[in-house]
């Protein structure tokens, strides 16, 4: 299991019919697929969905007890796959992932599902990770949605509107045979909050009933003639029987004032910053109302023809709020109301930005423009505009001493030697092509290693670099972490290299999780846990698929022997891709599973020896090559306490874990002397006592004597 | 309804931080806080980049419940913080508050911005080749002119101090500011309701709220200037003599040497430092009596042993690791002395037929292949580095002594010649000699860029902008390390002075360097 302990959560999801749940909206899903009767989970983590997975991860009691399985899938595809389930069974199932990257992988799944239809409910929870702190590039799941025909719900950003989108998602697809995809963006999924629990369902139709007496339907299978029988399914009958669901049930909702002839719609997530925008303009207050009708699509695929029409007949103009690109519903409404000669003219991109995340700001500034062009009388009654502006001439003042500071390697990561190798390998034979993978790992592409040319996507590190393979010089690296290897890189990478007798250096990182979608375990990790096959070695596995020339380094902090290694695999004769196994555990997990078992042991008085590092202020002469050369957190500056110099020292602060580094690159890089390793020795034994007086004795008595100048 | 008048608003609050600073924590706490004070809450949190030490934004609401009971419906919150309507900015660390007011969210007419203002240093400063930080007034100056009302402090020692997190010292001036509407008491059931280190977290908590309600413990002036401990009379006088601007950084300079070598030493730094004193410019004596100083102290293994093994040292370790009563320390040093340094440690002769001689070379190389680490706190060790300090007196004899001497005699001999014309152009002179430090090939590359930069500056002598020139040159030779850089900007200036002579550098100065 993940090292960190979900148990609290886990507890949350036994609440029963009355009782108030608190917490993350992410986690008001997992309730939520309880509550409606799911048969079985499956996901891949990544943030902002990861959660989800880890809670179920720790949910077995609870999951056994209902007859859920949970499936930590091996990627994207296989955990859309598990959907299968209810092709032929009345059988809820969900399986979850991150945006449109997760999308991308499952798609193959996705469609065939969509192809046949569904009897249960399927239920596809995508994180969509869109705006600021997202990790990836920015896309639409709506696309996904649109080729596919599955139903797409983006309902309001507040627990009870989360929840009953679960429950009627799954009622939606199985009154309209289609899988539905219910879209999270990334601040709905970590928006605390609470809603009115109802208890736990334990499916009606299980999974053993399917096993015991499987059932199967040749026309649900994606095959001519029925392939060509579901396309026309799909327009014929699910769409409409969508749209007549979406309709009696009311999913979309309108919050219609007095006419104001003119009129806002907008995706459901958007529209707590949508109405705080209006009420800050003046045209609303706290609780909802509106002085301009609001049109709130909680299913933004597919859209309801007669809503529209009904919503702007009569008005002079809508404004569609539609957050990122292309405008799948600007344009369609633009459809329906030609259809239905509607002269209300709509306006959306025109008014708010066609790219970028839809802020506070932005969405205020669209609001005003639009109101401005159709009701400028309504403005007046606009309390004074925000007093941003005042602030500007303090915004400008700062912009040199604010610099960006991206995410980057932890305090300790086994990663970053790794790296720091790289750059000593470079010093020596030159710069090389580096194909990057999705992990943690990716961040060597900024400073200060500045290592990476490309990404294509999670296990492709070494498919990057595929093409680059040619009589030269030089070989292409490829880094891949051992999510990437597990998620498709096996096959996508390695195998995809053996075959095709790649000469590529391919390093593995090997840090025993999935590290960057927060410590989830693999087929690889060490951790033994009772519901997963852990501990199968990565090495076996490149071997299993024909790689001949593997090298594990069971210690990634051997900055030495890792750059030692690394220059063998760049120039040795050996044909075939070169993969170097790069191996230690993850610092933030380890810390997590070590940390607070030292400090209980040296708590019982037992003999605990730490170690960090530092540097000596009298002998570092600020030129910060070793921060260059590590970029740790813990690695960082201060004001230099001689009188003659004015460049800062560099210092280590007390976060440091004494993973090493900095002792390794100095040997490695012929630094400088001025690190060093202190290990402190709780609880010492007593001939550690006696050593250390005995030693103090002579080293006192060897001591030269204290020039006055040299003390502090 | 009535939008304008009278209208029930929600409190916002926004918390900048960075990964591992307990922000997720303090959003908890607030939102815990306002549940048990008799308001609704809503956080918002982009987590993925927190867990990484990246900057984040968590983001908080409070709303009346009363106000909503009244309403019969529950309050439509938003998600992320609204540029001009924010009541609190809670920011972890000084370039966060910055990048708050640079965001919009602190604004004259509501915000109260209460900053941590300890620094934790952006990569782009930390990887600077000299000094990259950035000016920590114009962050003072802009959170002054942006927030109503500024509460700022070093929020990262008071944590330190109870063991706590930055996060607990904000929650406490938070509380101290009185901008919520809740007692203190409130704050502290929460941080108890919470029950993870609540000890320390409530002594970081009780130590931010007195900071905000009793004004901030202002920390003990400067110490005097250090007693400089030059015992020899001679030096005194003679340091007595010279103008005071100069003296503060003559005498850092004489108890340096004397320090490094011996009185006879610093008198000849004195010597030396005397021609350029006598020229009557502060400023430029003051730099060159900075850069004589350091120049004259370069550090090499002897100077290393010497430090590494004194009392004062070992005092200090114990004191940055925070050893406890009955703990034992073990130091060990990282040090990777290659051939070039065990010649520069000998005697010149000696040095020079180790440095020619291929098969001593050779043999020096292999033993030296790897880096030592040696344990100081053993006697080994230490014996070690004590005989390696005992070679002090034989320092002035040394291959790496004559090499630095000839270097500063030089430099020194450029400086006269040019501050004779060109006062400007000289300060930039004695500036230069500051690219030179470190050790290994950190130091040649600093040695390298400093000779270019020391030919040129002859050059140049005689036109105008010299000094401009130079000091742009300087500026990019540290740019980056190999200097790529500074072989830009003088093939630029190649190409700009036509007929005015060549520029030392042709083709990739790396090359030059190496």
């Amino acid at each position: 299991m993940a090292e960190r302990s979900f148990k609290q959560e886990v507890e949350k999801l036994r609440l029963g019919a009355g009782a108030e749940f608190r917490g993350e909206g992410i986690l008001a899903v997992t309730k939520a697929l309880l509550q409606a009767g799911v048969a079985y989970v499956s996901g891949y983590q990544g943030a902002p969905i990861s959660h989800l997975v880890d809670v179920l991860n720790d949910a077995g009691d609870i999951l056994e007890e209902l007859g859920v399985r949970f499936e930590s899938s091996a990627n994207e595809a296989a955990a859309a796959a598990a959907l299968a389930a209810s092709v032929n069974y009345p059988i809820r199932g969900a399986a979850t992932f991150k945006a449109t990257v997760g999308t991308n992988v499952a798609s193959d799944a996705l469609a065939n599902l969509a192809s046949g239809g569904v009897t249960g409910g399927a239920l596809i929870i995508v994180g969509e990770d869109y705006g600021e702190g997202s990790s990836i590039m920015q896309e639409r799941s709506h696309a996904f949605a649109m080729k596919s025909q599955i139903w797409l719900l983006d309902p309001r950003p507040n627990l009870p509107s989360i929840v009953a989108a679960v429950e009627q998602g799954f009622e939606l697809s199985e009154a309209s045979r289609t899988p539905v995809m219910l879209e999270l963006r990334i601040r709905a999924c970590h928006v605390t909050g609470s809603f009115t629990a109802r208890d736990n369902v334990r499916p009606a139709y299980g999974l053993k009933d399917a096993l015991e007496r499987p059932h199967r339907d040749v026309s649900r299978i994606v095959l001519p003639p029925a392939s060509y029988l579901h396309e026309r399914e799909k327009v014929e009958q699910r769409w409409p029987a969508a749209v007549r669901f979406i309709e009696e049930h009311r999913l979309n909702e309108m919050f219609a004032a007095d006419s104001a002839e003119i009129g806002i719609v907008m995706q459901g997530g958007l529209y707590n910053n949508v109405l705080r925008a209006l009420e800050l303009i003046g045209l609303a207050d706290c609780f909802g109302d509106s002085r301009i009708p609001l049109y709130v699509l909680n299913v933004t695929y597919p859209l309801v023809d007669a809503e529209f029409v009904h919503f702007c007949a009569g008005k002079k103009a809508v404004l569609i709020v539609e957050e990122g690109q292309p405008e799948f519903i600007e344009q369609a409404v633009n459809t329906i109301l030609r259809r239905a000669d509607l002269q209300t003219r709509v306006d959306g991109k025109n008014m708010l930005p066609m790219a970028g995340e839809y802020t506070g700001a932005v969405v205020r500034e669209g609001l005003r423009k639009f109101i401005a062009r159709y009701r400028p009388d309504l403005l007046a009654l606009a309390p004074p505009a925000p007093v941003a502006e005042a602030g500007h001439g303090a915004a400008a003042r700062v912009a040199d001493a604010v610099h960006a500071r991206p995410p980057s390697f932890c305090t300790g990561c086994p990663e970053r030697p790794i790296f720091t190798a790289m750059k000593l390998v470079e010093r020596e034979l030159g710069p090389y092509h580096v194909s990057c993978d999705i992990g943690c790992h990716l961040f060597s592409i900024l400073p200060p290693f500045n290592i990476g040319n490309t990404t294509m996507g999670y296990g492709l590190g070494a498919a990057g670099a595929a093409a680059l393979n040619a009589p030269a010089a030089r070989r292409a690296i490829a880094v891949m972490g051992d999510g990437g290897l597990w998620h498709n890189g096996l096959a996508s990478s390695i195998g995809n290299a053996v075959f095709n007798r790649s000469d590529n250096v391919i390093v593995v990182v090997d840090n025993g999780y999935s590290a960057a979608t927060g410590g989830q375990d693999l087929l690889s990790s060490a951790a033994e846990t009772p519901r997963r096959a852990t501990g199968n070695p990565i090495e076996t596995a490149v071997r299993g698929v024909g790689v001949k020339w593997v090298r594990t380094l069971t210690h990634t902090y051997d900055v030495a022997r890792m750059r030692d290694t690394l220059k063998e695999a760049l120039t040795t004769r050996e044909p075939g891709p070169k993969v170097i196994v790069a191996q230690s555990e993850c610092m933030l997990n380890k810390q997590r599973r070590v940390r607070p078992m030292l400090r209980a042991r040296a708590k019982a008085g037992e003999r605990v020896a730490r170690e960090r590092f530092g540097v000596d202020p009298d002998t570092c002469t600020g030129d910060h090559s070793c921060i260059r050369l590590s970029g740790c957190p813990s690695l960082t500056i201060a004001p230099n306490p001689d009188p003659l110099r004015r460049e800062p020292v560099t210092r280590v602060i007390s976060s440091c874990v004494g993973c090493g580094l900095c002792g390794e690159v100095s040997h490695a890089a012929v630094l400088c002397p001025s690190f060093y390793r202190a290990r402190i020795i709780e609880n010492p034994t007593a001939w550690d006592r006696f050593k250390a007086t005995f030693r103090a004795a002579v080293i006192g008595w060897l001591q030269p004597r204290e020039p006055r100048e040299a003390r502090p | 309804m009535n939008a304008s008048a009278g209208r029930v608003r929600p409190i916002t609050v926004a918390i900048l931080a960075m990964g591992g600073e307990g922000g997720g924590v303090l959003a908890d706490w607030i939102v815990d806080l306002a549940e048990h004070g008799g308001y609704l809450a809503q956080a918002t949190s982009v987590p993925g980049v927190a867990q990484r030490t990246g900057a984040t934004i968590y983001y908080v609401e409070l709303f009346p419940q009363s106000a909503a009971r009244a309403a019969g419906r529950a309050p439509v919150l938003a998600l992320m913080p609204f540029p001009g309507d924010v009541d609190v900015v809670l920011a972890s660390e000084f370039m966060e508050a910055g990048r708050a007011v640079q965001r919009g969210f602190v604004t004259p007419d509501r915000t109260t911005l209460i900053a941590s203002t300890h620094r934790v240093y952006a990569m782009t400063e930390r990887i600077a080749l000299a000094d990259g930080r950035v000016d920590t007034r114009a962050l003072d100056e802009a959170c002054r002119a942006a927030a109503k009302r500024f509460i700022g402090f070093d929020m990262a020692s008071l944590a330190e101090a109870s063991g706590s997190l930055v996060s607990a010292v904000l929650f406490g001036a938070l509380a101290g500011a009185a901008v919520l509407p809740f007692p203190r008491g409130a704050f502290e059931a929460a941080i108890r309701r919470g029950g993870v280190g609540v000890a320390a977290s409530v002594a970081a908590f009780t130590a931010g709220f007195a900071a905000v309600v009793d004004g901030v413990p202002t920390p003990a002036p400067e110490p005097p200037a250090p007693e400089t401990g030059i015992d020899d009379p001679g030096l005194r006088a003679r340091l007595a003599e010279l103008p005071g601007a100069v003296r503060e950084v003559a005498a850092a300079g004489v108890a340096r040497l004397v320090d490094y070598q011996d009185a006879a030493y610093a008198r000849a730094y004195l010597d030396r430092l005397q021609a350029i004193v006598g020229l009557g410019d502060a400023r430029l004596a003051d730099e060159v009596a900075r850069q004589l100083a350091l120049g004259m102290a370069y550090e090499d293994t002897i100077r290393v042993a010497e430090l590494k093994i004194r009392p004062a040292r070992f005092a200090r370790v114990r004191d940055e690791v925070g050893l406890a009563e009955g703990q034992v320390l073990e130091i060990a040093e990282f040090m990777h002395p290659r051939t070039e340094e065990i010649a520069d440690t000998l005697p010149a002769p000696l040095g020079r037929w180790l440095t020619r001689t291929r098969w001593a070379r050779r043999l020096a190389d292999r033993l030296t292949r790897r880096g030592r680490t040696v344990a100081t706190t053993s006697i080994g060790g230490f014996v070690l580095l004590r005989l390696v300090a005992a070679l002090k007196p034989l320092r002035r004899r040394s291959l790496r002594f004559r090499r630095e001497d000839v270097s500063l005699a030089s430099w020194l001999d450029t400086l006269a010649r040019i501050a004779a014309q060109d006062r400007a152009l000289a300060l930039e002179v004695a500036s230069a000699r500051g690219l030179v430090k470190g050790y290994g090939d950190t130091h040649a590359h600093g040695a390298a860029k400093f000779d270019i930069l020391m030919q040129l500056a002859t050059r140049l002598l005689g036109r105008a902008d010299a000094a401009e020139i130079l000091a742009g040159l300087r500026r990019e030779a540290l740019a980056d390390e190999e200097g790529t850089r500074l072989g830009e900007a003088l093939r630029r200036l190649e190409a700009e002075l036509p007929g005015h002579g060549r520029v030392p550098a042709r083709g990739p100065v790396p090359e030059a360097i190496h």
